[in-house]
């Protein structure tokens, strides 16, 4: 099979410790997928093996039918684009910021910004609302708008696949929602495949075309939202009672944590 | 971006108009005044009594003052980079205590009777067994871990000033002396090789450190992100480390230990242009120059005809003004919070 991202028996690790083991994975272009899993399951981890970052022990990342391990840095920086969990706020300005996505395209020893790396970063700017932040410190953001200059930052790198580790986790609805659909736009007009590291099941479910849900570095299990958003997947993976029930707007599951006080004896 | 490079250009103009000031009043000023119109008049005259204590004295001295300030304010730009501290600077990684004590050693084991040049040597080798150590020590998995690194560079630090005062304990009051007049440190050098020898080493030194500006400004990012876009980090962060160690042990071997010029300077002027390493680096070298030059004048001339330590007046100044700036700083930060 020769799909867009193909990850064949992935795994990687820090030293003798935790590791992530046995991932196999196959995206289509302009995909949306989300990973999901509880804390400490390997997904940063994941995501570190898939740049590149870490080195893999075994197994294969192709992206378009080039193998990862192969590419130089730049190259990989030309392809994939990662926006940390908890980027540090440089004392740059959001057009300086978003500028710095495009050094993977810079020739060696250039000195200046060319004209072309400049509009591309304008571009991009535009697309996620930060152009009027232009001249603003990227330290004088609030988390919506901050979340913006860092999706403008990584588009800037012009990547085939975007990575985002938790992108959504201190936003509020509004924000999580303009955000979500930021990314949906993405993946249409663009056509970039996109994965993602969600914490809401609901808002992965919703949002995302396929999940993977992870357990101690392995995948537990893998599909469309409606196979894997289970109650019974959700309860052995994340060791909480929930209840699921459909979306009737999109047909996709929806979580409900269940308070232990009604646990009493009504629920199995 | 235009505006960028007219304001990147006006900054170094402004800087270098700054070093040609200082420079003139560092010639003009001493026991012989000289009058900066008459400085053209004596240097082509070989004849004018004046012109010996230009050419043999007062020239090296700016022209010391301007290679190591330079040089001290480039590799405290850089480290200050790597380490995304800004409390970092050459000395807080232990480098000057390896060089003082190196050259404590060759003073309290009388080395430096030998050949004069043993002392510079003792200082640079002090320098260069530290930065082997700190760096050999915070090697771990995956390359060097840049808060380790600090942590082993202070603790030498601590071990050689320990070791420092053994040595002087057991020493003649005349070698202490020698010792403390060193560590104290002085722009006063009659070798004109080793000034030589110090100007070119800070100039290839800050076109190396250009060679490293877009990797450098990546690293604001912090080092995962600059790995990220697609640069070797711990292979900048090992190249960009020995430039500065070599800068600084060298500046260390040739004018003792100046203490707060790598720290402050880049500070100062990361305030004014910005943490763009491409107008940061040359500017950061221009303003130590400046600020060395002016506190070796500085030194001249308070207790004239007697010079102070250079390092006293560095150390003062440097505070001060940068107490001054940060609550400069502070203040504005609240104003714009009330607005």
């Amino acid at each position: 099979m020769n799909g867009f991202l193909d990850i064949q028996d992935l795994s990687c690790g820090y030293g003798d410790g935790f590791r992530v083991q046995g991932i196999s994975l196959l995206l289509g272009k302009g995909s949306f997928a989300g990973i999901i899993g509880p804390n400490g399951s390997g997904k940063t981890t994941l995501f570190r093996g898939i740049s590149g970052s870490l080195p893999l022990r075994s197994g294969r990342v192709l992206l378009e039918g080039n193998d990862m391990a192969q590419l130089s840095r730049r190259e990989r920086a030309q392809r994939v684009a990662i926006v940390p969990q908890f980027p540090e706020a440089a004392e740059l300005s959001v057009e300086e910021y978003v500028l710095m996505g495009r050094l993977p395209y810079r020739r060696r020893f250039r000195f200046f910004d060319g004209k072309e790396d400049v509009e591309i970063a304008h571009h991009y700017m535009q697309l996620t609302d930060t152009y009027r932040l232009r001249h603003k410190s990227v330290r004088e953001l609030s988390g919506g708008e901050r979340q913006m200059a860092d999706i403008a930052c990584a588009l800037a790198q012009q990547p085939r696949l975007l990575l985002l580790d938790e992108p959504t986790a201190h936003l509020d609805i509004s924000h999580r929602m303009r955000f979500m659909n930021l990314i949906r736009r993405l993946n249409g007009d663009l056509k970039l495949s996109v994965m993602m590291i969600v914490h809401d099941l609901s808002l992965a479910a919703e949002y995302c075309d396929f999940l993977l849900m992870m357990k101690g570095g392995r995948a537990f299990c893998q599909g469309t939202p409606g196979e894997v958003v289970t109650y019974e997947h959700v309860e052995r993976v994340y060791d909480a009672v929930v209840i699921v029930k459909t979306n009737p707007v999109s047909g996709r599951p929806v979580v409900f944590p269940v308070s232990e006080e009604w646990l009493g004896g009504t629920l199995p | 971006m235009k505006r960028k490079e007219l304001r990147w250009s006006l900054s170094l103009l402004l800087l270098l108009t700054g070093l040609a000031a200082a420079s003139a009043l560092s010639l003009g000023t001493g026991e012989v005044p000289v009058r900066m119109g008459d400085l053209p008049r004596i240097l082509a005259d070989r004849e004018c009594p004046e012109y010996g204590i230009l050419a043999y004295i007062r020239i090296p001295r700016t022209l010391l003052g301007l290679a190591t300030g330079g040089s001290l304010g480039l590799a405290g730009a850089i480290l200050q980079g790597i380490y995304r501290n800004p409390l970092v600077e050459p000395y807080t990684l232990g480098i000057s205590g390896g060089a003082s004590l190196g050259v404590t050693f060759a003073i309290t084991t009388g080395l430096h009777l030998v050949n004069i040049l043993f002392l510079p040597l003792a200082g640079f080798a002090g320098a260069f067994a530290t930065i082997f150590l700190v760096y050999a020590l915070s090697l771990g998995r995956g390359g060097v871990s840049v808060n380790r690194m600090l942590l082993i560079g202070v603790m030498i630090s601590f071990i050689s000033s320990s070791l420092m005062m053994f040595f002087m304990s057991v020493t003649s009051a005349e070698n202490i002396h020698g010792i403390v007049f060193w560590i104290m440190g002085s722009l006063n050098e009659s070798n004109g090789a080793m000034i030589a020898a110090m100007i070119v080493l800070s100039l290839t030194g800050l076109g190396a450190a250009y060679l490293f500006a877009t990797p450098l400004n990546a690293l604001r990012l912090g080092e995962e992100r600059a790995a990220h876009l697609g640069f070797d980090t711990n292979g900048v962060i090992r190249i960009l480390f020995i430039i500065t160690s070599l800068l600084t042990g060298a500046c260390i071997a040739v004018a003792g230990v100046i203490g707060f010029v790598g720290l402050v300077i880049p500070h100062i002027t990361r305030l004014w242009t910005g943490s763009d390493y491409r107008i940061l680096l040359a500017a950061s070298f221009l303003s130590g120059s400046i600020f060395l030059i002016l506190c070796d004048v500085a030194a001249r001339c308070v207790i004239s005809p007697n010079e102070l330590p250079v390092g006293v007046i560095t150390g003062v100044a440097g505070g001060v003004t940068f107490i001054l700036l940060l609550s400069e700083v502070r203040r504005k930060e609240l104003q714009s919070k009330k607005l």
